[in-house]
């Protein structure tokens, strides 16, 4: 008999039922929410006079529209207090615990989650926010929701739901130096397409998948949703284990080894046939930079730009190189950045840090390059500064900023200007994403991107080890 | 919000707008999402692409003149990818947006457009170019899209469309506002959560 992959026993044992339009009812174990898409949910509850089903099951904090720098309320931007004052509200009446910007927790919603401990194997997660993939890197069936599933995951803990294929991802052998889990999942999207894992739920495993620590694990599901795969997740092993030993929220005592023998067995049987496979192959993957409007368009920092009729889109690749003022090929390599933002979701952790901070220490960021660290979490600012990090930053001329999503989606006072380029470690370059209409964006790793700061232009960060 | 709205059929003029992969950032920017209501979002659908910096006109389909009061919107492969907000949608729908036929949509926009009784529906790239060029020719086109029988129809012409079945039975059930269908079993949601080792906080 053919076992089952880890998306099937948590399909399986979170299914309440079919409801009658053959989609399966699903128990959403957490939910995560913050000040953008919740608004309107909350108040499509009050206009059908209904609780929160769960309120022990939802967690809150602010981190979009959150300014890095001054932080005092009310916040100069009006609309931004008026949200996180709605937000503000809406936990006190509807019972939902929350980590707000005086709260040592406060962060971005997909660091805050696993560093706290709620975000654990076995579990159903939902947020909305299309980065919840985050969270499968702990063998958790997580993913991103709109304002309308939010409210409904509030009225009942579950959402109506299509179950997904399973797509297993094999990453074999190891990564070479100066390659990070940032170059790994941006070369996965540049195979499979943006669109490529729709209907799919993607496993990631293999020998340098196993060998990553939590944070890159994060990194890899991070942008599983930019490759159009819903849910992207790892299956937990003692890596896993040993992250969440101890953790506020994760069980402790005794209740943990009886927590690690049920997250043991959820884990994907060793002989499930899988819909479909692909494999890659450590060694292969370079540094990896996009040079186009969507996150499958990625070159190797050896390589040259692709001619349009050489993509999968000629149309879309000649529309990408009009917005980004490139030629095709050109080398990636030695192209003038204005901008360097080191953060977000996707690579605003410590492990980030630190690898960036390496490649800054004793030097300095190029004259006329505005630089930023954007720490993800209040947390991860104070673990950074502990080991001293901010010190390296702001020596080399970055701006130590306090937590939030930042740069990445530009809600908040750090934007692009004009025709800025901006190397970034976020998660997407779609035209305006980082606040300019005519600004432009190249998405690499943390070091890349620290390298990118000192040099004033994109470089192979081996050059810097 | 209570009545049961039956969605089988749109009826009414198109607007097309080309290009693959148009991501829901460009759908609407993020500085719209500031607003604590959905009540303005028809004001915004595009609008970097429609306005420049000073507010003045720039060529666009939803700028255009002859496609005003269009239901029907017609897009190409993997639209409405990236961010999962329900706010590009809800722009499109209060623009004036019933239902989007395209060579495919990214999952979240889908989902969020059917539980707001939107139908996104597929169609042949060969079906998406004779439909975009139908309403190009000729703005002042009706097409009728129905949902029950999965075809669109304009002047004599016939083409199958393709949706979940489960969208499809939302939509046409009128349960594609799911919170009543979903509240309708909390006494065995309360059961399924029982069974989980974590509600109970892995007691022995």
């Amino acid at each position: 008999m053919s076992g089952r992959t880890l998306y099937e026993k948590i399909w399986d044992s979170h299914s309440v039922g079919v409801l009658p339009t053959g989609q399966t009812q699903l128990f959403i174990g957490l939910h995560l929410i913050h000040e953008i898409t919740t608004a309107p949910a909350f108040d499509m509850l009050r206009e059908k006079g209904m609780d929160v089903a769960f309120p022990e099951r939802t967690f809150a904090t602010v981190d979009h529209i959150v300014p890095t720098d001054v932080r005092s309320r009310p916040f100069l931007d009006r609309e931004a207090e008026e949200l996180t004052q709605a937000l503000e509200k809406n936990v006190k009446q509807f019972g939902v615990e929350f980590f707000g910007l005086d709260s040592a927790s406060q962060g971005i919603v997909h660091v805050i989650g696993p560093q706290l401990g709620l975000t654990q194997p076995g579990m159903t997660l939902a947020c909305g926010d299309s980065h919840t993939s985050t969270h499968g890197a702990f063998g958790t069936l997580a993913f991103g929701i709109g304002t309308s599933q939010v409210r409904d995951v509030l009225a009942t803990q579950t959402l109506a739901m299509e179950k997904l294929k399973v797509r297993r991802i094999n990453i074999d052998g190891e990564l070479g130096a100066g390659v990070y889990a940032k170059d790994v999942i941006l070369n996965i999207i540049r195979r499979l397409g943006v669109a490529g894992g729709k209907g799919f739920a993607y496993e990631y495993g293999g020998s340098v998948i196993d060998s990553m620590n939590m944070e890159e694990r994060m990194t890899v599901c991070n942008m599983s949703i930019e490759g159009g795969a819903l849910v992207g997740y790892v299956n937990p092993d003692t890596t896993t284990f040993e992250y969440l030993k101890g953790r506020p929220y994760a069980p402790g005592g005794a209740a943990f080894d009886r927590a690690v023998a049920y997250w043991k067995s959820i884990a994907s049987d060793a002989q499930t046939k899988y819909d479909d496979v692909v494999n890659f192959v450590g060694k292969d993957i370079e540094p990896t930079v996009t040079w186009g409007i969507n996150p499958g368009q990625a070159v190797g920092i050896t390589e040259k730009l692709p001619k349009p009729d050489e993509c999968s889109d000629p149309a879309g690749a000649t529309k990408a190189y009009e917005h980004m003022g490139l030629q095709p090929g050109a080398p990636i390599l030695g192209t003038p950045i204005d901008v360097a933002f080191i953060g977000s979701c996707t690579n605003g952790r410590l492990a980030d840090l630190r690898a960036a901070a390496k490649i800054a220490k004793g030097r300095k960021v190029r004259s006329g390059i505005r630089a930023l660290v954007v720490p993800g979490s209040a947390e991860v600012k104070k673990l950074a500064e502990k080991e001293g990090l901010h010190e390296i930053f702001t020596e080399a001329g970055f701006e130590w900023r306090e937590a939030g999503c930042s740069m990445c989606l530009a809600m908040n006072p750090d934007k692009l200007h004009g025709k800025e380029v901006s190397a970034s470690s976020s998660n997407r370059n779609f035209i305006g994403r980082q606040g300019s209409p005519q600004g432009r964006t190249l998405l690499m790793s943390p070091a890349m991107v620290a390298a990118a700061a000192l040099s004033g232009k994109v470089v192979d960060v081996r050059d810097y080890q | 919000m209570s009545e049961i709205v039956k969605i089988t059929n749109v009826e009414g003029r198109a607007v097309p707008i080309r290009g693959n992969d148009i991501d829901t950032d460009r759908i609407i920017p993020a500085r719209y999402l500031k607003e604590v209501t959905f009540a303005r979002m028809g004001e915004y659908p595009f609008f970097d692409e429609r306005f420049d910096a000073s507010g003045n006109l720039k060529p666009h389909p939803l700028n255009d003149p002859k496609y005003k009061g269009a239901s029907l919107l017609f897009v190409n492969k993997n639209f409405g990818c990236g961010s999962s907000r329900e706010h590009a949608p809800q722009a499109l729908y209060r623009w004036g947006i019933n239902a989007i036929v395209g060579e495919s949509f990214a999952a979240i926009f889908a989902g969020n457009c059917t539980i707001m009784g939107v139908p996104t529906v597929t169609v042949s790239p060969g079906d998406i170019e004779k439909l975009m060029r139908a309403v190009e020719n000729d703005p002042r086109t009706t097409f009728s899209l129905d949902i029950q029988a999965k075809t669109i129809s304009f002047g004599e012409h016939k083409i199958g469309v393709d949706l979940p079945d489960t969208y499809r039975s939302a939509l046409t059930s009128g349960s594609w506002d799911s919170t009543a269908m979903l509240r309708a079993n909390l006494s065995d949601v309360k059961k399924t959560a029982t069974k989980l080792p974590y509600m109970n906080k892995f007691a022995g």
